[in-house]
């Protein structure tokens, strides 16, 4: 299940068919294959023994993803948004190796021993003026690496999930029909090429056929545009991206009648937004995909029957699977279970453990973190008629007198009050209770709401021991580039601020 | 012949070429176009024909399986002869199409 295999497929199968970029001049599957093979040429010109990027996405990623494919070298993509320090830190860990790079980078990192940083711009110019012949695909082994994806590493230093050829060609051929796109489709990924999502978006649009257009740089406004001008039929979210667009698609009275597909994961997807975004676009088909990286991105989907079913129902069972994740996969397993490891039954909350030919599960330079094929996910969920619910991280879980606290259950009831336009609930350390809950507020434009008002309504849904003893108000959350909510630097902003306080009240008394 | 996950075969008597997806662990005769495959990186030998019964084709892309033996071949290459186990044909996978969440 070499990648390199699936791409000389789809060059064999549809290779005039335009793979990436606009339809009058873009790249077709019988160039990439050229394209990665001149790569793959290049990069064993050198001796090294990985090929990174550091750059925004453009059409140097599927080059260079099937090119290190080819030349059988582990492709790293890496985030250009990182801090000057972490960048050449997580550099240096890959050499020796190849980097190509946005120009700035070279500045910014200086000289690393035993990594070459080559600028995107000279890349393509030596690809283009390469007289060396493409060397034959190789007969790859599965078992080698494709992929490795820094984790956003929100704890400690970042982690690189292992990514084998074996598990992403497995998540492709399992999930995707082969030249299962009809000629018109085009995609368009506005998630980096470093997050798992963008790799396999690559992966699976080349291996449907589907036109792939990249927006480099996401902003609503620009996201909208590129829909309509590309005349693209589905595309991938995060949650902060939906509501942003579906602001700019209600000013300027823009359905995107060519959309046929939305997809959305990454992070929690407040059930309003998606109800929004139900009602404002009823030709185009939601999915909700669940996934990791170390599990090759989706393990379980919400369908679009499943969207519809649930918004048309009277009954609260069905019409809760809306805030789920969906069923898993066909070719996934799924448990749930205590922290001994003990799977749990249907309806109780537990950690999600997964298993299938896609899970990897596998971080350089740290053992297996599989059992019999099973990797725990650290998220925490329960199974209920098939469906699967998320809880949230099981390292984010609030302890509160001995009682464990989802946040995510206190969100969802607070994201519900029209005063709220975003939400987090974390736990901070309490004298009396271990831990309280804490809830930091986005209050929606041209609304007011009291932290009184706010405790009242979550009370009328939850217990008293789940009533925020704080709430805290403020600009916006912070989240990072791919919308994910950093609890923990939220937790360190939010105990600074009751530290001022005392400080400012002491000060104030003495 | 032994099969495992990511085994790239070829037909020794027309064009087609298959990857194992799945196998069982066991001895497999796996034929095409009547005549047993052999691996990819084997050596060209040239002189076999297909059996006429055997002539149905292969398709880019499609799948075949065996279900109940744990079975999978995924096509990497079309041809003429048409794929069996010893002399039972393996007949293309059936495709329910997930939503792409891509």
């Amino acid at each position: 299940m070499h990648l390199s295999m699936l791409l000389d497929m789809a060059a064999e199968g549809f290779g005039d068919r335009v793979a990436f970029g606009s339809k009058p001049d873009g790249l077709t599957y019988a160039g990439l294959r050229r394209a990665a093979a001149r790569a793959a040429a290049w990069l064993s010109s050198r001796a090294i023994e990985r090929v990174g990027l550091v750059d925004v996405n453009s059409v140097a990623v599927p080059i260079l993803l099937y090119g290190s494919s080819h030349a059988r070298l582990p492709f790293v993509p890496v985030n250009y948004r990182l801090g000057d320090e972490q960048l050449r830190a997580i550099l240096a860990r890959t050499a020796p190796s190849v980097f190509v790079v946005d120009d700035a980078v070279a500045g910014r990192v200086g000289r690393i021993d035993g990594v070459e940083l080559v600028p995107v711009t000279r890349f393509f110019a030596e690809l283009a003026t390469s007289s060396s012949d493409a060397v034959p695909a190789p007969d790859g082994n599965p078992d080698d690496i494709a992929v490795l994806l820094f984790t956003s590493g929100t704890t400690g230093e970042p982690k690189a999930a292992v990514l084998r050829h074996k598990h992403l060609g497995s998540y492709v051929i399992g999930t995707v029909d082969f030249m299962g796109a009809g000629e018109d489709e085009a995609a368009m990924v506005s998630v980096p090429p470093y997050h798992v999502a963008g790799i396999s978006a690559v992966l699976t649009s080349v291996y449907a056929g589907r036109r792939l257009v990249y927006l480099p740089a996401f902003t609503p406004e620009a996201w909208v545009a590129l829909a309509r001008d590309e005349a693209v039929t589905q595309a991938m979210v995060v949650p902060t991206m939906l509501g942003r667009v579906l602001d700019v698609l209600a000013r300027d009275d823009e359905r995107l009648s060519h959309l046929r597909h939305l997809s959305y994961g990454g992070g929690r997807m407040p059930v309003p937004v998606i109800e929004r975004a139900l009602a404002m676009l009823p030709h185009v088909d939601f999915v909700n995909a669940y996934g990791l990286t170390e599990t090759s991105s989706t393990i379980a989907v919400l369908s679009p029957d499943d969207h519809r079913v649930a918004i048309a129902a009277t009954d609260p069972a069905v019409r809760r699977r809306l805030g789920s994740v969906g069923r898993p996969l066909p070719t996934i397993e799924v448990e749930i279970r205590d922290p001994y490891g003990i799977a749990v039954g249907d309806g109780e909350s537990g950690e999600i453990w997964v298993r299938g030919d896609q899970v990897a599960g596998e971080y350089l330079g740290r053992s297996d973190a599989t059992t019999d094929g099973w990797f725990p996910t650290r998220d925490e969920g329960v199974l209920d008629d098939g469906y699967l619910y998320l809880a949230g991280r099981l390292d984010d879980v609030i302890v509160r007198g001995g009682e464990n606290i989802s946040p995510r259950e206190i969100e969802d009831v607070l994201v519900a009050h029209p005063a709220v336009a975003d939400v987090a609930v974390v736990g901070l350390p309490d004298t009396e209770w271990g831990e309280k809950v804490v809830a930091a507020v986005v209050v929606a434009e041209r609304a007011t709401v009291t932290e009184a008002e706010l405790q009242a309504w979550v009370k009328v849904s939850l217990r008293s021991s789940k009533v925020p003893q704080d709430v805290t108000f403020c600009d916006a959350l912070p989240y990072n580039d791919t919308g994910k909510l950093l609890r923990r630097v939220l937790r360190s902003e939010l105990a600074a601020l009751r530290r001022d306080r005392r400080e400012g009240a002491r000060s104030g008394s003495g | 012949m032994l099969l495992k996950p990511g085994t790239r075969l070829k037909s020794a008597v027309c064009a087609t070429e298959v990857v194992v997806v799945r196998a069982p662990a066991d001895e497999l005769d796996v034929r095409c176009g009547g005549e047993g495959m052999v691996l990819l990186s084997a050596p060209d030998a040239p002189g076999g024909s297909i059996d006429p019964m055997r002539a149905e084709g292969t398709l880019l892309g499609k799948r075949y399986a065996d279900e109940d033996l744990g079975l999978e071949l995924l096509c990497t290459k079309g041809g003429d002869g048409s794929l069996s186990l010893g002399d039972t044909v393996i007949p293309v996978k059936g495709s329910k199409p997930l939503p792409s969440s891509d």
